[in-house]
């Protein structure tokens, strides 16, 4: 089937299975290795990318379900790799292993979007389906915290 | 630990095509930590072979030997290396080398062992570089080379104020003789500017960008895609599949079935499925039906096991590991207390599942693999696929989490066996369910425990009956027990006495082998005896290290026997986090307790206290946890470290609370996170660490700091509670009180 989204600010059509959950779009198809595949079942979050603007489990949604939405991996969270979040993570070395953590951003990121000064319950209510393996869960509370106030003072 | 470069270790020093200095080590890492010569092989020549290359044009390239699995090696040993050139860390480019032991030596990220094993030998290639540039500035200067210093990746006479960057003294110092490693002086560490700065992982800027990284992102020209199905029951073989069916499926290129062997760490028989993509490779498979030939493992589940367990604790040991004093006589005379403990089987569940790729082509493969243990891969695959080892190159690709799973390389053949079948490039990508019913898991483990206290309350007797795993006098991987361990050399009246059940079910090393089961057990233990014994669970760990009794001399000649780890190193430990942690100074509430415990494993020194809430209605919180590690004179990379130690302390939290794999008719029932679940962000509690230095060699922190959580929890458990939890996991069990 034929569908068509725009991707990173870009129109993209693609000619996919109609079952072919976005992320093997986004991965094989226009080869966007950035979204991670986990488990397949929505459990763990490495997945995540933004559907306009939601957080959204992309090894379930068949791509077609896209169709017209605007959606956004990490590739895209900025253009330049300096998005608050980008340069709290790095600033504060959250990643051990990493592969989570293109998943945890693009759900940090949707938080800050609409609470840019969130609170642990935030953190807490927005970040629990993001699953990381190596427990960097400390470091990135502290990064959503950090990115909060990078993105205040507009540093 | 006494490293030593042997004499016959030499380097090489290259002018390099380009121009420019090149050094290369080759360096055989013993298990013992003790360096041999890998002997030379042929004349060097300008290859990425070398730790240190440095170019005329300013780029100093330093090689990261080991794989990269989230344990921070690719940024550690680096900077061991800059440290003694003289190097800002800045300045470096780091380079992931390909599997090349001939090369750079043991390259595998398992046991803690890239600290202890390199710290040596790289600052000392570093050292040797550093050597050679002041050597060759020294000549170009006309000047001693005792005038010299170095820094900022430059040569400096401050007689003449004249410096001299390393990169145009790279041709020169090509030139040169290298002196011996062994010979050249290492820096004071009161001037190390590297060593013990936290230095950010080298790859977050590719991952929190999302650039490709990891093994599942690799692609190459002309590549398939593969899955490949295996037997729920361990090792079974294919009988009929309906390949035709399958092959007329959308996108398919191939289908066909693996025969495989019976190696549980090798190929494996299965239908693999080759298509252009992997969703259609996947959607294929959904419509695959293969029945499978009968297999003795079908008889095997965790029902029986248990049972057997019992029947061996009815009988007695198969044999005795250790047996020192009198053990009947001291529970006789003394306060005894019994108890049978056991825990279960664990998957590894790393986040990023099994996957590799592979190209054949004209007798040659070509393989970019997430493993541990690359060297051990290409074995494998050399024996299991006819191809001499020269001929199959390996890309060490970083991991989406290790954790020993990929010690094994069991996904590694099967992708170069089904890219020599398919005649095409290949990637092979588990899915979540492959990755956790075809593990090499934690063993489960049994023990009944019976330990006696005195009168002065000292711990006087303990006796262990381990049933496990094995045939005859060998275990399974990973589930064996070292006679030295701890309480042994500590405990005047101790006996150790083993049974072995056979298992066709794979088992494998999970961080901190061994230790994440048998120190939940042991330091449960002793927080028995220490409340038999009416005394305060702190105190009664210090009375037990003071206990220590040395082994007797080796036999002349004879081989090496167990020694009992540091008790003053442990004391040290313990007594930090009770510090820490304000053991015993506060009242806390009904439902609320302290737990502790120690434990020492992969060279390292870790006690931890936790702090846990359970509510009348049995939920439990775990408030807080205090680890103090005691892992030598330098925390290398201190960002790293407290990383290695939340994640220890979290994985072994998480094991403990939830986790447990069961087998039902040979094959694993849990598929996905929602029966084998991770750890979440609101179950995190804070982890309080410190590190205690002392003077003794740096060692590894991507284990010891599991081991003591898991007790110290369950510890806190019977505190808080008075229910004593004798197995895991904690989902097993009713906490509720009132």
């Amino acid at each position: 089937m034929q569908v068509t989204f725009s991707v990173n600010g870009t129109r993209r059509t693609v000619d996919v299975p109609a079952d072919m959950p976005l992320l093997w779009v986004l991965r094989d198809v226009l080869d966007l290795k950035g979204t991670k595949f986990g488990c397949g079942a929505a459990h763990c979050g490495a997945c995540t990318v933004h559907l306009n603007g939601a957080p959204t489990r992309s090894c379930v949604l068949p791509a077609v379900a896209a169709a017209g939405a605007e959606i956004t991996t990490i590739e895209g969270l900025s253009s330049d790799g300096t998005h608050a979040l980008q340069r709290a993570w790095t600033e504060l070395d959250v990643p051990q292993c990493g592969y989570c953590q293109a998943g945890q951003l693009m759900s940090a990121a949707a938080l800050l979007a609409r609470t840019p000064k969130p609170t642990d319950a935030d953190i807490d209510a927005a970040m629990n389906g993001n699953l990381c393996r190596c427990a960097t869960y400390a470091r990135i509370r502290e990064g959503i915290h950090r990115a909060a106030v990078l993105a205040a003072n507009n540093e | 630990m006494t490293t030593q470069l042997d004499r016959r270790d030499f380097l090489r020093v290259t002018s390099v095509a380009g121009g420019g200095l090149l050094l290369g080590t080759w360096l055989d890492y013993g298990a013992t930590g003790t360096l041999h010569a890998a002997g030379p092989d042929g004349e060097a020549e300008f290859s990425p072979n070398a730790f240190i290359h440095i170019s005329t044009d300013g780029t100093i390239t330093v090689m990261a030997k080991n794989p990269e699995i989230g344990q921070g090696v690719k940024t550690m040993l680096p900077m061991l290396i800059a440290e003694e050139l003289d190097v800002p860390f800045e300045r470096i480019t780091i380079e992931q080398a390909m599997s090349d032991p001939a090369k750079y030596g043991s390259q595998v990220a398992g046991g803690s062992t890239a600290t202890p094993t390199n710290w040596e030998p790289l600052r000392r290639a570093g050292a040797v570089g550093r050597q050679l540039l002041i050597t060759a500035a020294a000549q170009t200067f006309g000047v001693p080379e005792v005038e010299l210093t170095t820094g900022g990746g430059a040569v400096h006479h401050h007689g003449s104020r004249r410096r001299a960057e390393y990169s145009a003294l790279a041709e020169r110092a090509a030139t040169l003789p290298a002196p011996d490693p062994a010979t050249v002086r290492l820096k004071d560490p009161k001037d190390f500017r590297i060593i013990g700065r936290a230095i950010g992982g080298i790859d977050n800027p590719k991952i929190v960008t999302g650039q490709p990284l990891f093994g599942i992102d690799i692609t190459v020209p002309g590549m398939l895609h593969a899955v490949f199905e295996k037997a729920p029951v361990f090792a079974a073989k294919v009988a009929t599949a309906n390949l035709d069916e399958v092959r007329a499926l959308p996108g398919v290129r191939h289908a066909f079935v693996v025969d495989g062997g019976t190696q549980l760490n090798g190929l494996l028989g299965g239908v693999a499925i080759v298509a252009d993509s992997w969703w259609a490779a996947r959607s294929a498979r959904q419509r695959l039906r293969v029945t499978w030939a009968e297999h003795p493992t079908a008889a095997q589940g965790s029902t029986a096991f248990r049972a057997k367990a019992d029947e061996f604790f009815a009988a007695g040991p198969q044999r005795s590991l250790r047996a020192d004093g009198n053990v009947a006589a001291a529970i006789a005379g003394g306060t005894a207390v019994e108890a049978t403990y056991e825990y279960p089987f664990l998957a590894h569940a790393t986040l990023e599942p099994m996957n590799c790729t592979a190209a054949f082509r004209d007798g040659k493969l070509e393989i970019w693999a997430p493993t541990q243990n690359p060297q051990a891969g290409r074995t494998l695959v050399a024996n299991t696929m006819g191809i001499a080892p020269a001929d199959i190159a390996i890309h060490i690709v970083r991991s989406g989490g290790g954790f020993g799973r990929r010690l094994n390389n069991d996904y590694m053949v099967e992708a170069a066996w089904i890219a020599r079948v398919a005649g095409a490039p290949v990637k092979l990508v588990w899915t979540r369910e492959d990755d956790t019913q075809h593990d090499f898991y934690r063993p489960a483990g049994y023990h009944r425990l019976r330990g006696a206290v005195d009168g002065a309350g000292r711990l006087v007797a303990w006796e262990n009956h381990f049933v496990s795993f094995g045939e005859g006098t060998g275990f399974a991987p990973a589930a064996g027990i070292s006679p030295g361990e701890f309480p042994a050399f500590f405990v005047p009246n101790f006996a150790l006495g083993v049974s072995v059940m056979p298992l066709g079910v794979p088992t494998g090393f999970l961080r901190a082998p061994g230790s994440n089961g048998l120190a939940f057990v042991f330091q449960s233990f002793v927080d028995e005896l220490a409340h038999a014994a009416r005394k305060d669970p702190v105190q009664f760990r210090r009375e037990l290290l003071a206990q220590v009794t040395p082994p007797p001399a080796a036999a002349p000649g004879g081989p090496p026997q167990p020694q009992p780890m540091n008790a003053e190193r442990m004391r040290g430990v313990l007594d930090l986090v009770a510090a820490k942690s304000g053991w015993g100074t506060r009242q806390l509430p009904r439902g609320t307790g302290m737990g502790v415990a120690f434990h020492f494993s992969h060279r390292g020194y870790f006690a931890e206290v936790v702090q846990a809430t359970v509510s009348r209605d049995g939920q439990l919180t775990i408030d807080q946890v205090w680890a103090v590690g005691d892992v030598g004179s330098h925390i290398i990379n201190p960002s790293g470290a407290i990383n290695q130690v939340q994640g220890s302390v979290l994985d072994g939290i998480a094991e403990a609370l939830a986790q447990e794999i069961t087998i039902v008719g040979g094959r694993t029932q849990q598929g996905n996170f929602h029966d084998f679940p991770l750890l979440r962000l609101t179950q995190a509690p804070k982890v309080e660490i410190h590190f205690r230095t002392t003077d003794f060699p740096p060692t590894g922190m991507g284990e010891p700091a599991l081991p003591p959580v898991v007790p110290a929890l369950t510890n806190a458990i019977f505190a808080a509670t008075g229910k004593r939890v004798r197995s895991l996991p904690l989902t097993k069990h009713d906490l509720r009180w009132s």
